[in-house]
């Protein structure tokens, strides 16, 4: 017989398939998951078709990701796997017109009629095989079983889908607040769906015949229906091939028939010669030899902890409990701080009934003799724990782990803790905390992306991790995000880099994230003297020699690094009610076991957000509302909206559009609420009024705006506010306004001290790219002329012309102008009279005042996602980087400052300097890369005079747990430096923390001489 | 709303760290180090500048280190190329080759909208916790950093202009020559000689001597035999470090050449010409600075002449693509995009993209580094216009980054060359 050979090799799995030359029928077909094994799967798959047809003669070709190294080291010709798809579909499915092939790691669009045209995700991997196994992962099901549940959905959440870390920052709260997997399940789907729309359509509609491939596509039955449901198709049209997961290498075989034929045992001959290159960076092993790794273990055990038997312990006791992101850990001391019982356990996406559970035990356990004086929670779950068991108290994560760190060396001045999910550091200065960082969404590389690559090999972590110790040549795989991890790994594999060096790696790169990513430290010196280390990743002994390593200290990890928050929680509690006589309010032994609760989502009507809430009813009648992003939606007054100027920003912006105009005759303009046409709506609205043009503003931001726009996307990897003002315009379009008006603008105007006064590119350009991106644009409906502002004669210049045909005069553009300049500047004047009222009236309430700032645009509910309410139910009052400018003075700084609104921060930077009560929060949109300088900047301006800087990254994501977690340990940071100030105060009699600053610079100073 | 005069700048509060300037005497005692680049280009700028007196090295460390070091000393969110260029000089001062006191690193700066132009401060922030006495040098024509740039003047000004535009024939000539060459090597040796004699020319006045020059270059490289074989051409367009450094792209040229296709890499001139016309246009669309305009448009006008003159001795010789007339490129930046567009590189990306496919090079490789802002809108953003104007041509944007993998990259351009190649057979 003679046959065409087809190999796919993908990133998870081997196809392959035989198809007899001369009647072109498909005799085999195989799909078998390699597990980095790459070489050896093929050929065993191989042998296994030598083995059913001995005789035949083959024509070869290898497709797909992981083939192509095989292909070059082995000599079988490759093809590229898209143009395999692309031959297959020409042979078996003429008539199509479009196909979307989702793959292990991959995920590519071919559209074949009207423009011939292919396409492959970028360097993000959301969308794709590997974000939906890292989706189950988390939801603790197997992809079969998240598929099953996907069917039996009710309603579908908003989920980031462009990158896994993403995702899992949507996810993880829905799991916590107990969001049924259903619709979780579903959701992921959905979010799919979307990627593949926004990320790989990029403004071209899938319409027409749709075929649907690759592996996924085919297993999971609710993956296909969100494509069918959303792409609206019906059943002729939604092609899914039975051959889908085998489809590229069906076009493999068929390249390969232009190829030489020989026999399977050459072909065989050749993949097994194939050597694996050197081309793998490594670094140092972990340990020299044996006995050096266990004097490492020796050193580590002296930070043991004692432990109380509490099966026979009498007497009282405190109880910690820290609800993580994926795991709950419960730990009960005496007030010797003997541990009597510890837990830590995955939490399955139950964290409530596993606390439940465990406190059960506890109390059987301890029947009479042991009394639980007091009780606290701490974690993701802080809220829902507290509020189901009627914890006595709530604390902040960060303040947990730094109680906990303080207990096991007083003079601790670093600390560090990796968990699951994130990566939190503290610096520690006079007993406080004294800045806080955590990881972002895509810096993560956390103790969970272990757990996730040994499941990949098939194996636990434990053992996993332990390989790694004595690895001979770890492999570098880099710092940065858990996704283009996992192409290193995959990389590394196929280079031939054994397990154990693989597992050593990923311990190293986890250290290396944490210390140059997220630290941002360039020398270790900088991470300070007494380093704690915590989090259960640091459990990991191979994690634990990689940042000694990497820092040359020794650190000290606590035996109960895994459990240091719920230590540090139950050292609060002993800490605040051994002091009182009260009795805790902890749900007894008997209350617990009439315990129960239901779980119901629904939308908030507070305002006009429509929140996605969920409600726990619990059996004695109580409720606990999640998922609510004011206090309006736990169905309590809004603690003070008069203290936020972003929402009063907003309101005074839409406010322009409120009441009745005059009778405007020269036609409608649409002005969309967005980057810089958000700040300038008073200016052009004004200027169109005055020409007689009547003006529309586009809808409020929402998801769905956003959705609405998503498919001109050109590129996705741009700021968020950037990707909203697609579904702005179309919003204006759908309206029906005559023309659009959205100028270019290169420079902002001129507010002095800055070198430059420059918009971002991203800004400054956008238009171009709406215009080269949305089909509905075009020169009548879409007016963008390039202006600048500061520069009268020919803005009025090039305005007349772009406004031409309505017949507007260079004279009335004049006098226009001027009355959009008078608008613009009472807008200006407004928000600064009300900022000054913010300021005085929280001074006279002594509340704490935050300068959140960002851009003039962060001002948009759905870009900020409610933080200011969020820190106004802190009790913060809010004040913006725009409302302070002529309280400030300019400021000169290292790096160029040539961006009008981000010369503002500086200012904004410097006003949280000269006022103590004052701190400053930065908003920064994910994707800004200039905020990559202003950062570092502002950062280290405020350092430099001993405030605290905050930083929170927003992107689309509706997540404001993280949020949350990072303005309480700001919070308890201020409280604690004032608290510390006041003692210092008392101590010293006539200084004052001034001194203080000035030792503290002058203590820099000398260090960097 | 009035037109502003420059403010004097005086700001109230100074945040600003001391940092070492690069005084006159230094020229005499410091060995200055320049990031690689251009590999042909920047060799050509090292010895002009040698010739003025100045030691410049060009620094061609690539190992993984550099990265390393790149991605340990600069914020995560920076783009790309300030990782790779801070990486290589951080490298190069550890590794012991350099008396630490007598070397400065030198950068250059285009003072736009982008933030390139935080390089130099990005790089001085790196050098400053563990090189804090070597200064960094601003190689700028916008008067930026004045106690610390390069000393300008006219002649100077002039022989790296044509240190540019012969820099730019060699590097199109090898990329025509290479891979049609029949004998293997012989368009690398081409190179060298062509190389050799440039470096003797910028001893004396004879670099000005440009069209006799380039036509010995055209000679030098029409002696080449050449098969006459269909290959497929590659264009390269993209953000200017990563469209033309190998550490930045991955050794993107060679990768092509490996792959039987013939690069088809811009001019730098290009880029040089874009930045002078954005000076012009600015002048001319808002009416800003309009005596440098002036200046400009007179700098434009004579650098467009020898850019003719160039493409003349091109089309004379006739066997090889002439460099893309630059008036005719602007033809085409309206055409796709506004010419207002003057941040990162801008129009000029879209023009490119035209000017290949107008001129036979329909594949294209746009490089860009991930997260690069003014490529959302030039890079990716404007592809779509550019195939309303070309339907056949062929893009395929590459994000280039510290932890994208090789293998990703270049299976994606394998499967524009896969495109590409039956295009070709059609």
């Amino acid at each position: 017989m003679k046959g065409l050979l087809g190999i796919d090799v993908g990133s998870t799995t081997v196809k392959v398939t035989v198809i007899e030359s001369e009647t072109g029928k498909i005799l085999y077909k195989s799909y078998e998951r390699h597990f980095a094994r790459v070489k050896e799967c093929v050929l065993e798959e191989l042998e296994k078709v030598e083995a059913l047809f001995p005789d035949a003669s083959f024509k070869t070709a290898i497709t797909g990701s992981a083939g192509l190294g095989l292909a070059e080291k082995s000599g079988v010709p490759f093809v590229q796997e898209v143009q395999a798809a692309f031959i297959a579909i020409r042979k078996f499915y003429p008539d199509a017109d479009v196909a979307v092939e989702l793959g292990g790691e991959d995920a590519k669009i071919i559209f074949i009629t009207g423009g011939t045209e292919q396409r492959m995700n970028g360097s993000c991997a959301g969308g794709t095989g590997a974000f939906i196994d890292q989706m189950a992962t988390l939801l603790d099901v197997s992809v079969p079983e998240m598929d099953e549940f996907a069917a039996r959905a009710e309603k579908v959440y908003p989920i980031a889908s462009r990158c896994g870390v993403f995702a899992k920052s949507d996810i993880q709260p829905l799991i916590n607040q107990g969001a049924a997997k259903a619709d979780i399940a579903a959701s992921i789907f959905h979010a799919v769906v979307d990627q593949t729309v926004a990320g790989l359509a990029q403004g071209r509609k899938i319409k027409g015949k749709v075929l649907f491939l690759g592996g996924p596509l085919y297993f999971l039955s609710s993956l296909r229906k969100a494509f069918v449901d959303i792409l609206g198709l019906d059943e002729s049209h939604a092609i899914f091939p039975e051959n889908a997961p085998v489809f590229m290498s069906l076009g493999a075989a068929l390249y390969a028939d232009a190829l030489d034929e020989g026999p399977m045992s050459a072909i065989i001959e050749k993949i097994s010669s194939a050597h694996a290159g050197n081309a793998v960076a490594t670094g140092e092993p972990l340990f020299a030899d044996a006995a050096e790794y266990e004097a490492f273990v020796e050193r580590h055990k002296r930070s043991d902890l004692s432990f109380a038997d509490i099966r026979s312990y009498r007497g009282d006791a405190y109880l910690g409990i820290d609800s993580g992101s994926t795991t709950t850990k419960m730990i009960l001391v005496t007030p010797d701080d003997r541990i009597l019982y510890s837990h830590y356990q995955s939490n399955n996406g139950q964290p409530l009934d596993i606390v439940v559970d465990k406190l059960k035990t506890l109390y059987w356990l301890g029947g009479d003799r042991v009394n639980i004086r007091a009780a606290a929670v701490t974690g993701y779950g802080e809220e829902l724990i507290k509020a189901a068991l009627k914890v006595d108290f709530g604390i902040v994560e960060t303040v947990a782990h730094f109680k906990a760190a303080l207990h096991f060396n007083p003079k601790v001045d670093f600390i560090i803790d990796i968990g699951g999910q994130d990566i939190k550091c503290f610096r520690v200065k006079n007993r406080a905390i004294d800045s806080i960082m955590l990881n972002e969404a895509c810096s993560s590389g956390c103790g969970s992306f272990i757990q996730t690559f040994a499941k990949a090999m098939n194996m636990d972590i434990e053992p996993f991790s332990r390989l790694g110790l004595f690895a001979k040549n770890p492999v570098e795989l880099g710092s940065r995000c858990t996704v283009f991890m996992n192409s290193a790994v995959k990389q590394a594999q196929k280079e031939g880099a054994s397990v154990e060096d693989i597992s050593a790696g990923l311990s190293s790169s986890i250290v290396k994230n944490a210390i140059y990513k997220v630290i941002r430290a360039k020398t270790s010196e900088e991470l300070g003297k007494h380093i704690v280390v915590q989090g259960g990743t640091f459990m990991n002994d191979a994690v634990l020699r990689s940042f000694e390593k990497e820092t040359g200290k020794e650190v000290i990890r606590p035996a109960i690094a895994g459990l240091m928050g719920a230590y540090g929680a139950a050292l609060y509690a002993k800490e605040t009610q051994s002091v009182t006589t009260a009795q805790s309010t902890l749900l007894s032994a008997t209350e617990l076991e009439r315990f129960s609760y239901a779980s119901r989502s629904t939308n908030c009507h507070g305002c006009t957000s429509h929140c996605n809430i969920n409600i726990l009813t619990f059996a004695d009648g109580r409720k606990y509302i999640s998922g609510n992003k004011c206090e309006r939606g736990a169905g309590k007054k809004p603690a003070s909206e008069g203290a936020d100027i972003y929402a009063y920003k907003y309101s005074r912006l839409l406010s322009l559009f409120d009441g009745e105009t005059a009778k405007k005759t020269r036609g409608r303009v649409g002005l969309p609420m967005q980057l810089v046409m958000f700040e300038q709506l008073p200016l052009w609205q004004g200027f169109f009024e005055t020409l007689g043009f009547e003006t529309v503003v586009s809808e409020r931001s929402s998801r769905e705006l956003y959705f609405k726009g998503q498919h001109t996307v050109a590129s996705d990897t741009a700021c968020y506010p950037a990707k909203l003002m697609h579904g702005h315009i179309e919003s204006l379009l759908d309206q029906g306004v005559d023309f659009i008006f959205y100028p270019c603008e290169s420079y902002n105007l001129d507010e002095g001290g800055s070198v430059n006064h420059y918009n971002c590119p991203v800004v400054a350009y956008y238009p171009e790219l709406l215009k080269a991106n949305n089909e509905r644009l075009n020169d009548q409906n879409f007016v963008m002329p390039y202006i600048d502002l500061n520069m009268r004669r020919t803005t009025v210049r090039n305005l007349a012309a772009a406004l031409k045909r309505f017949g507007v005069k260079k004279g009335e553009i004049k006098r226009a102008l001027k009355v959009g300049f008078k608008a613009l500047v009472d807008y200006y004047v407004d928000i600064r009279i009300k900022g000054i009222r913010i300021l005085e009236k929280a001074r006279a309430e002594k509340k704490p005042i935050v300068v959140l700032a960002g851009r003039p645009y962060h001002a948009d509910p759905e870009i900020n996602h409610g933080i200011g309410k969020l820190l106004t139910s802190l009790g913060f009052a809010v004040l913006s980087e725009d409302s302070i400018l002529n309280l400030t003075p300019h400021v000169k700084v290292n790096v160029l400052n040539q961006w009008t609104y981000h010369s503002r921060l500086y200012r904004a930077a410097q006003f949280a300097v000269e006022n103590r009560d004052v701190n400053l929060v930065q908003l920064v949109s994910f994707g800004c890369g200039i905020d990559a300088v202003t950062t570092d900047e502002l950062r280290s301006i405020l350092e430099k005079n001993d405030k605290l800087y905050t930083q929170i990254k927003i992107d689309e994501i509706n997540n404001l747990g993280v949020v949350k977690i990072r303005l309480r340990s700001m919070l308890a940071a201020i409280e604690e430096q004032n608290a510390a100030r006041e003692r210092e105060k008392a101590s010293n009699g006539q200084f004052d923390g001034t001194v203080f600053a000035f030792m503290d610079e002058a203590a820099v100073s000398k260090e960097e001489a | 709303m009035k037109e502003k005069k420059n403010v004097p700048f005086e700001p109230a509060v100074d945040y600003t760290d001391d940092y070492p300037r690069f005084t006159r005497e230094m020229k005499d005692t410091h060995t200055i180090l320049i990031p690689n680049m251009l590999p042909w280009h920047f060799k050509i700028i090292s010895f002009i500048l040698g010739g003025r007196g100045y030691k410049v090295e060009l620094l061609l460390n690539d190992s993984r280190a550099v990265i390393d070091e790149g991605l340990k000393h600069v914020h995560n969110d920076t783009c790309y190329p300030a990782l790779c260029v801070i990486g290589q000089y951080i490298d190069a001062l550890k590794s012991g080759k350099y008396d630490l006191n007598r070397t400065a690193v030198m950068i250059s700066q285009s003072g736009g909208g982008c933030r390139a132009s935080n390089y130099l401060p990005l790089i001085r922030k790196a050098l400053k916790a563990e090189f804090p006495q070597v200064p960094v040098l601003s190689l700028n024509f916008s008067g930026l950093e004045k106690d610390s740039g390069l000393e300008m003047d006219l002649s100077l000004i002039l022989k790296l202009g044509m240190g540019i535009f012969y820099g730019d024939v060699l590097m199109s000539l090898y990329n025509q020559c290479k891979p049609y060459e029949k004998r293997v090597g012989e368009s690398d040796q081409a190179r060298e000689e062509c190389f050799a004699e440039i470096e003797a020319l910028f001893a004396g006045k004879a670099y000005k001597a440009y069209a006799k020059n380039v036509k010995k270059m055209l000679d030098r490289f029409s002696r080449i035999e050449r098969t006459s074989e269909k290959k497929v051409k590659v264009g390269i367009v993209g953000e200017i470090y990563v469209k033309y450094s190998p550490i930045g792209n991955n050794r993107l040229e060679e990768f092509l050449l490996a792959e039987g296709s013939e690069p088809v890499v811009p001019a730098l001139m290009d880029f040089v010409l874009y930045c002078i016309v954005n000076n012009i246009n600015d002048s001319k669309l808002y009416g800003r600075n309009k005596k440098a305009g002036f200046a400009y448009s007179l700098v434009y006008k004579y650098l467009l002449h020898i850019q003719r003159k160039i493409i003349k001795l091109f089309k004379k010789e006739g066997s090889f693509e002439p460099p893309h007339d630059f008036e005719h490129l602007r033809g085409y930046a309206d055409k796709v995009i506004h010419q207002g567009v003057k941040m990162g590189e801008g129009w000029l990306i879209p023009a490119e993209m035209a000017a290949l496919a107008d001129s036979g090079t329909e594949n294209i490789v746009c490089a860009q580094p991930f997260g690069c802002l003014p490529n959302h809108i030039v890079g990716k953003g404007a592809v779509r216009a550019v195939k309303e104007l070309f339907p056949n041509v062929n893009v395929v944007p590459i994000d280039y980054d510290p932890s994208a993998t090789k293998v990703n990259q270049e299976n994606r351009i394998k499967l524009m060359l896969a495109t590409a190649r039956e295009n070709l057979q059609k």
